[in-house]
């Protein structure tokens, strides 16, 4: 009987490896006993220490996280994105899984008998050797390393304490190099076009000849030595020093060490007699071994892929992890993640535009609202976001608006991939409401104002905390500008906006207990979000629009800023803004222990000592409440 | 035991199959929990938008259990019509006399009930497909289907924020398929438009759980 399903599988798995070494009506064979499972984010495919399943898995969509995890730790081996294979090590050596594989986003993966996969592959010697190989190229995990240390003892160091070292070596794979026949010039310029410090130069064959660093035109042409139509040959440093893909962090760092120098040529077999296939700079290697911002966000703006960007912001919460142990500071730890985070979006933005068959028709501004706007995002949250564009006229708006809405799509699909979920309420420049001409955004904003409701205050609350990250700020400029001429000085929008803030009540009950939640799934957990942070957030943004503040969104600041306007309540403002910061560590502590937003806080869970803690950064909450009463007059108003 | 609508003497000559069916539902007990429950996701391919006159030319079904499909337990059946129309053919591509093995409209509402037994089925826009078996069960002096049923165009419209539910439109599959983001593969054969609509119903059912702890089945069927 016909089975479309199987076909459909069967046509997935026909792109990759080892599957497209398969025969088609064996692999339909397979297809059609697939068991195809979707995964909400955090769904655990398997767990290490359980028994090995009857089926191994290929990522259909989304991507699984294999980590290798003990009580305090949770150490990421690897993660499978589409078309991957994941969970056939303890098939085949018949022991319990060494690894936990969870989805880390929401994903598709297609799970394949391993009976049948045998019986169809049985005799079949290159897709044995295609999953031997896979095997062995994970020497980066050194629990991989142990268990197959007898197969391959030959590729594998006896030793695995930094696993970093035993990686191979990521390599710009489409190397700039320059013909030996040429001028100085002409590389130089193919140098500055390509934004790069080094060049290869090669033979007619490909072969590797030399390279020609930065420093050498310093020190060749700078000086005088040689004039710029020189032949570049008079330029390069020599012997250039080759090897071949594959070669390990660690081996890649000793070469340049013994030569003292900072690029390796990869060529076909690692001779210069061969082809040149990639360049391995001093820098890739800092990237792979590095945490330190610098390196992370030059990094980020070198990347050329959203596969890389993710890589980069997986970093930096790595980075952010060893701050938060180390107890650096939050406004420095913010100031950092938040960079970190504005660049990829701006990376991410900048490889979506090159996308495009045509650049950008009018002038841009992409923004960023909610917590990001508010640099207060420390771990992976949704994305939420708009775009403004310049005026256009009235027959040009339609399509103008279409362009930047593809664009947006590039984009909001890249941030997506990079780890930074779709908004569920849609907040994105994706979405024509949030994509639109800077009158129209004005007009919008306006409105919010003038005409003030639930739905208007809502939105208020999520989009004035706007901060520009791409194209022009003027736009932005002008958007500020709009506002506060809107508001005037006795706005009634204050006074809702002022209400709406005291929708949260200080969190701790009558006999100071803590208020938890009262049912569903998060039954007695306390929400640190919504009772602590928002009720901060939220006043801090309305004394701030009523106090005019401009271009100051981060809730501490904001805090930090009215103390500073208003010196008889400094006392108040600063311990608002102190508090903010002492439950945004908190949370992010929270979330990073337990892998998710840290929104949800189990009180049993805390000592004595850190429940107290919580309950000091109440009081302020109580108390920038009572006063948002008083000055917006709140208690004799008939809203 | 015996419904009581039905007297002794019409129950005995339905045919065992639908005897079968109705057997079903007879401990209708209280749902199961919805992690634990069996969906059967369907579609149909049909000669027209006529409930009456169009007649169904292919139904495919997919089960979900535990968030999983099985390719191997897919339901894929071609039926034997007379009403024919060439325009549609275009968008279906079943051909009259083509190279599908087909059944009988009889044959295959037998082996489609004995595949949903009595559980709660899926499909997008499903007023319309389960009008079209339920027309087709009346032609062959059958009763009408008893499962409860979900749609996910509606359910769709209800996972959405609700400052967008003023300008919500009636998704058809395709914009429902890229607003969740689930690709789209040869669209218009009944089982792989099953298999979309399975996946999107996870999708939703995920951040409808997201947004609601207490998702129960009064907010599913209440659509």
């Amino acid at each position: 009987m016909k089975n479309s399903i199987a076909d459909r599988v069967s046509y997935f798995l026909n792109r990759y490896p080892p599957f497209n070494l398969i025969k088609e009506e064996s692999l339909t064979k397979i297809a059609s006993q697939v068991q195809i499972m979707y995964l909400e984010k955090g769904d655990s495919v398997f767990d290490k220490g359980s028994n090995y399943h009857n089926h191994f898995y290929v990522v259909r969509d989304g991507s699984i996280y294999l980590y290798h995890s003990n009580e305090t730790d949770k150490n990421i081996v690897g993660i499978s994105d589409k078309g991957d294979i994941f969970g056939l090590r303890a098939l085949i050596t018949k022991e319990n899984y060494k690894l936990t594989a969870t989805a880390n986003e929401e994903s598709i993966v297609y799970a394949i008998p391993i009976e049948t996969f045998e019986s169809v592959t049985n005799r079949n010697v290159k897709i044995h050797r295609y999953l031997m190989t896979a095997f062995a190229s994970n020497t980066h995990d050194p629990y991989t390393a142990e268990e197959n240390g007898q197969i391959f003892i030959d590729y594998l160091p006896n030793r695995s304490d930094d696993i970093a070292n035993l990686q191979t070596a990521n390599y710009t794979r489409t190397p700039i190099y320059c013909y030996a026949d040429q001028t100085l010039k002409k590389a130089a310029k193919k140098m500055a076009k390509h934004k790069i410090g080094c060049i290869i130069i090669v033979d007619y064959n490909k072969h590797p000849m030399g390279i020609i660093t930065n420093s050498d035109i310093k020190n060749k042409i700078g000086t005088g030595l040689y004039p710029i139509s020189t032949s570049v040959t008079n330029i390069m440093s020599t012997p250039i020093i080759t090897d071949k893909d594959g070669i390990t962090v660690a081996n890649a760092q000793l070469k340049m060490i013994q030569h003292n120098i900072n690029h390796i040529c990869i060529t076909e077999d690692g001779s210069p007699n061969s082809k040149t296939t990639g360049i391995l700079t001093h820098h890739d290697i800092l990237v792979t071994l590095g945490n330190s911002p610098a390196v992370i966000l030059k990094g980020i703006r070198r990347a050329k892929r959203s596969k890389d960007l993710r890589g980069f912001r997986l970093k930096a919460n790595t980075l952010l992890k060893n701050y938060l142990e180390q107890n650096i500071p939050l406004t420095h730890i913010n100031h950092v993640i938040s960079s970190i985070n504005d660049a990829v979006t701006r990376r991410a933005i900048e490889l979506a535009i090159k996308k495009m068959a045509t650049p950008p028709p009018v002038k841009f501004s992409w923004i960023c609202i909610g917590s990001q706007g508010r640099k207060e995002q420390l771990l992976f949250t949704d994305q939420d976001n708009g775009l403004i564009f310049e005026d256009v006229p009235e027959d040009k708006y339609l399509s103008t608006q279409s362009y930047f809405l593809k664009l947006a799509k590039y984009i909001t699909k890249t941030l997506h991939v990079i780890g930074f979920e779709y908004c569920q309420a849609d907040m994105m420049a994706s979405n024509p409401e949030w994509c639109k001409s800077i009158s129209q955004w004005n007009a919008l904003f306006s409105d919010w104002i003038v005409n003030p409701n639930e739905k208007s205050i809502l939105l208020s609350s999520i989009y004035f905390d706007y901060s520009h990250i791409y194209g022009d700020k003027t736009l932005v400029d002008s958007l500020t500008e709009n506002i506060y001429n809107t508001l005037g000085d006795t706005s009634r929008f204050y006074s809702i906006l002022a209400k709406d803030a005291m929708k949260n009540p200080p969190p701790l009950g009558f006999f100071k207990q803590f208020i938890v939640e009262h049912n569903g799934e998060q039954k007695n957990l306390f929400n640190i979000k919504y009772r602590a942070l928002m009720p901060l957030i939220d006043a801090a943004r309305v004394l701030a629009l009523s106090k005019k503040i401009k271009n100051v969104n981060n809730t501490y600041e904001r805090f930090e800023k009215l103390a500073e306007m208003e010196p008889n309540n400094k006392e108040l403002f600063l311990s608002c803004a102190y508090s903010f910061k002492a439950l945004l560590k908190f949370k992010t502590k929270q979330g990073i222990l337990h892998s998710n937003s840290g929104k949800f806080i189990e009180l049993s869970s805390l000592t004595k000592e850190e429940q107290l803690k919580l309950k000091r950064c109440f009081k302020p909450i109580q108390e920038i409440q009572e006063s948002l009463k008083l000055r917006f007059n709140l208690s004799s108003s008939i809203l | 035991m015996v419904f009581k609508w039905f007297n002794k003497n019409n129950n005995e000559h339905l045919p065992e199959f639908w005897r079968r069916y109705l057997s079903y539902f007879k401990n209708a007990n209280k749902l199961p929990p919805i992690d634990n429950t069996r969906f059967v996701v369907f579609d149909t391919e049909t000669t027209g938008f006529d409930i009456d006159r169009d007649r169904i030319l292919s139904i495919g079904a997919v089960t979900v259990e535990h968030k999983t499909i099985a390719v191997n337990n897919s339901f894929e059946v071609y039926l034997d019509q007379e009403i024919f129309k060439p325009e549609t053919v275009k968008i279906h591509g079943i051909l009259k006399r083509g190279e599908l093995d087909k059944i009988s409209e009889l044959e295959a509402i037998e082996a489609f009930l004995d595949y949903i037994k009595g559980d709660t089925l899926i499909a997008h826009h499903a007023w319309f497909d389960y009008s079209m078996i339920n027309s087709l069960l009346k032609r062959h002096g059958l009763g009408k289907l008893k499962n409860e049923f979900i749609d996910t165009a509606k359910l769709f419209k209800k996972s959405k924020h609700i400052i967008y539910h003023e300008n919500l439109k009636n998704y058809s599959l395709d914009e429902l398929a890229s607003e969740l983001n689930v690709q789209v593969i040869d669209r218009h054969t009944a089982t792989g438009d099953a298999l979309m609509t399975a996946v999107i119903f996870l999708k939703i059912l995920s951040r409808l759980k997201s947004k609601n702890e207490n998702l129960g089945w009064d907010y599913l069927l209440k659509t």
